[in-house]
């Protein structure tokens, strides 16, 4: 076994590094220290890796958590493969995929997501997760995400609730008339 | 027959609108009523304002994929009223004149619009429901309004289920209602039914029906853990002189399904032709200072809109092209529409992207002006294109998260009939909504889980063709006698507006029907129980049809 090919079979760091950077195409960050590899450094602020998107794919609620090791190892397969076909040269200390510069990433995520690749479930799923770890901190009580200052609900907007964790809005609405109606509208307000 | 067999006169699968509403009436009548639903039993103290998996969101809702066309459904006791947004119009007139894919009238010649004012009547006394005012609708709503208006369009406040002196616009209407405001069912039809004897199980997943040597039904249950719904902590069975089938449109059809081998040959549209209402979702993208400048918006706070997160769902429609001089798949609403993050942001798509249009650096920057997202929900026609393979092990999926997420079986391969009607409609809403630059627009994806619809319809519908139903008029199974369909599954086709007012109205009059039939069982009920709430106008209009119709 070359010493590439260990790294791909290998769970641990070369594992949590090949997930980090397929979230962080999904939903890109800025990277976390000069040394940072799996983080591509294509947006700024937090991305879905700073989101959580590892702790929540590894959590068996989701049911993808049993087969990361499996996600992690094809993806590189499928990256040594990509990389042959465009004749791309990989650098061997880092998972295959990690070694890809952004835009193959994205284009690698794209064909694996295709409607009628055979394993398109498992990478929109994969996607699913990480993007759901950016824009709803689903593995977070959703108060204590904001009080930590999740980046990803920090990006969308989302206002703190009241201090018994509920929303209320006094002010919802501009509160006049700004259509006309349907003339055929009934009594009751339903199409006629 | 064992003499230790649980018993019961009328069991009824699920808890939605075709249960709750079928359970009251048979249990204000003298019948023995027992629920058996898949979900958990949430009480309005554990409805959260919370997006953590395992949170009331996740525990009262269903999502699943399927090979082109993905389920958004209920899950608990109250079914899709308890995660509905509670937008309850009745559907237009020539929607019950649809021909659809059959070439013949899809409804049964027994219901038209008007035949089914009546039973609308009894749902709206029942559940509450109001016109809304002008002062009703949300910020999102009156840009939608201001927008169409705009663009030379009318629109109009929806009627609702909600009780808006409770309401406080939170959005978070899928969780479950926190402040009893929405009109579910949890609130009015359940809590009768049970004043009146019947009895609700939670968390018991039907299987399959069997009969039994006396010729009375047999219902197969799994009992599915409170958290962990993949895991099924035991199973039983209950003897019912009367089977009321409302575990939706996913699911109906998957257990007559796997009862065939008991039960005997299924009729042919028994998982056939579902609708998905025809459903699908623009995301538009609002420039601030133009909803400022061109529909002179003010929030009063400086602020023109940026207030996607607020509000009650859907509160205004355009109902311009609810035409019925219109040809078929050229009909729909396009309606204002609120969707919380986490259940379907990974779809909405970038305009003008250079890049992937569903994620990536670009759909980032869009994500950052999500307060500025206004949601445009279509429902055009489709045409009834969706298939139920061959049943999963249990339940109506195979279950992958511990709540929420599964893989089913429906595939949905749209027709050009159903494309064309989506890209008319989502030129439509470009139109309106890119006027003079006020908004970019984008329809989401349907390349990572088919189309999505929160409204599954007409996988064992009615009709008068046994070919192309499932259901007689009474909403009787063909062949099976004492089997009665009473969700979404028995509407024969898209709708064009929200479904809920129309599947409850049609379970509503399928009531006499299932009373007759327990009677010739030798059930001891009858009709004619008021309102859950003792309202009596509904009543009173609809029993002299009966007794014209029984003459």
């Amino acid at each position: 076994m070359s010493h590439h090919e260990e790294q791909v079979a290998l769970s641990g760091e070369f594992r949590t590094m090949t997930l980090e950077a397929y979230a962080d195409t999904i939903i890109p960050g800025e990277k976390r220290g000069p040394e940072d590899r799996a983080i591509a450094g294509v947006a700024t602020g937090g991305g879905a890796v700073q989101a959580g998107a590892l702790e929540l794919l590894a959590w068996d609620a989701t049911g993808i958590h049993d087969g990361l090791d499996d996600l992690a190892r094809l993806l590189n397969e499928h990256t040594t493969a990509y990389a042959e076909e465009q004749g791309l040269e990989l650098d061997a200390d880092v998972p295959p995929f990690v070694a890809l510069g952004y835009e193959h990433r994205a284009e690698l995520v794209l064909r694996l997501t295709k409607p009628g690749h055979p394993e398109k479930d498992f990478w929109v799923m994969l996607a699913l997760f990480c993007n759901m770890a950016f824009d709803s901190a689903a593995h977070l009580p959703t108060q204590q995400a904001l009080q930590d200052g999740h980046p990803g609900l920090a990006a969308l907007g989302i206002s703190k609730p009241d201090p018994d964790g509920l929303w209320r809005f006094t002010d919802f609405g501009y509160g006049r008339e700004l259509a006309r109606m349907h003339p055929d509208t009934t009594p009751s307000g339903s199409p006629a | 027959m064992s003499s230790t067999a649980e018993r019961t006169d009328v069991l009824v699968i699920g808890s939605g609108f075709g249960g709750a509403i079928t359970a009251y009436h048979l249990a204000a009548g003298g019948a023995k009523v027992t629920i058996l639903e898949r979900g958990p039993w949430l009480r309005t103290e554990e409805f959260e304002h919370d997006y953590k998996l395992g949170s009331s969101y996740t525990r009262a809702f269903d999502f699943t994929v399927g090979d082109g066309m993905s389920i958004l459904g209920g899950n608990c006791v109250g079914g899709g009223s308890v995660v509905y947004f509670a937008a309850m119009p009745r559907a237009p007139r020539f929607v019950f004149e649809r021909h659809g894919s059959i070439g013949r009238r899809m409804w049964p010649g027994a219901i038209n619009r008007d035949t089914l004012d009546p039973w609308y009547d009894r749902v709206a006394e029942s559940l509450n429901i109001t016109k809304q005012e002008w002062s009703d609708a949300s910020y999102a709503g009156g840009l939608w309004a201001a927008a169409c208006d705009h663009a030379g369009r009318t629109a109009n406040p929806l009627p609702a289920a909600i009780d808006n002196s409770k309401c406080v616009n939170c959005n978070f209407m899928m969780a479950g209602c926190r402040f009893e405001a929405k009109q579910s069912l949890t609130l009015n039809y359940l809590p009768a039914a049970l004043a009146h004897g019947a009895r609700i199980r939670p968390l018991h997943e039907v299987q399959r029906i069997s009969r039994t040597a006396d010729g009375d039904y047999l219902v197969h249950y799994n009992v599915v853990d409170n958290d962990d719904y993949r895991v099924h902590i035991g199973s039983g069975t209950i003897e019912a002189k009367v089977v009321v089938m409302a575990a939706g449109a996913g699911a109906t059809p998957v257990i007559l399904q796997r009862s065939e081998d008991d039960l005997g040959t299924m009729p042919h549209a028994v998982g056939r032709y579902f609708s998905g209402n025809g459903e699908r979702l623009n995301t538009a993208i609002i420039n601030e200072d133009k909803a400022a400048e061109l529909l002179g918006l003010d929030r009063g706070d400086g602020l023109a809109y940026a207030a996607n997160a607020i509000g009650k769902g859907p509160t205004v429609a355009s109902w311009d092209r609810l035409d019925g001089s219109l040809p078929e798949y050229s009909r729909y609403s396009l309606e204002q529409l609120y969707f919380p993050p986490g259940l379907g942001t990974i779809l909405a798509q970038v305009p003008d992207a250079s890049g992937p249009t569903w994620f990536g650096p670009e759909k980032k920057e869009i994500l950052k002006r999500w307060t500025s997202w206004l949601t445009i929900f279509t429902m055009i026609e489709d045409d009834n294109e969706g298939v139920f393979g061959p049943p999963p092990a249990t339940g109506n999926a195979h279950r992958i998260s511990q709540q929420m997420l599964g893989r089913g079986n429906l595939s949905y391969d749209p027709t050009p009939n159903t494309w064309g009607a989506w890209m008319q409609s989502d030129a439509e809403v470009k139109e309106i909504l890119e006027k003079d630059g006020l908004a970019k627009v984008m329809p989401w994806t349907n390349d990572l889980i088919g189309a999505y619809t929160v409204h599954p319809l007409a996988s064992c519908r009615m009709g008068d063709d046994p070919h192309t139903s499932a259901l007689d008029d009474r909403n009787e199974l063909r062949g099976h006698p004492g089997i009665f369909v009473t969700d979404g599954s028995a509407v024969p086709g898209a709708l064009t507006v929200n479904p809920a007012m129309t599947i409850a109205a049609v379970a509503e009059r399928a009531v006499p029907n299932i009373v007759r039939a327990a009677q010739d069982k030798g059930v001891r009920v009858s009709y004619g129980a008021p309102a859950p709430d003792g309202s009596r106008a509904g009543r009173k209009n609809v029993l002299p049809l009966l007794q014209l119709a029984g003459r």
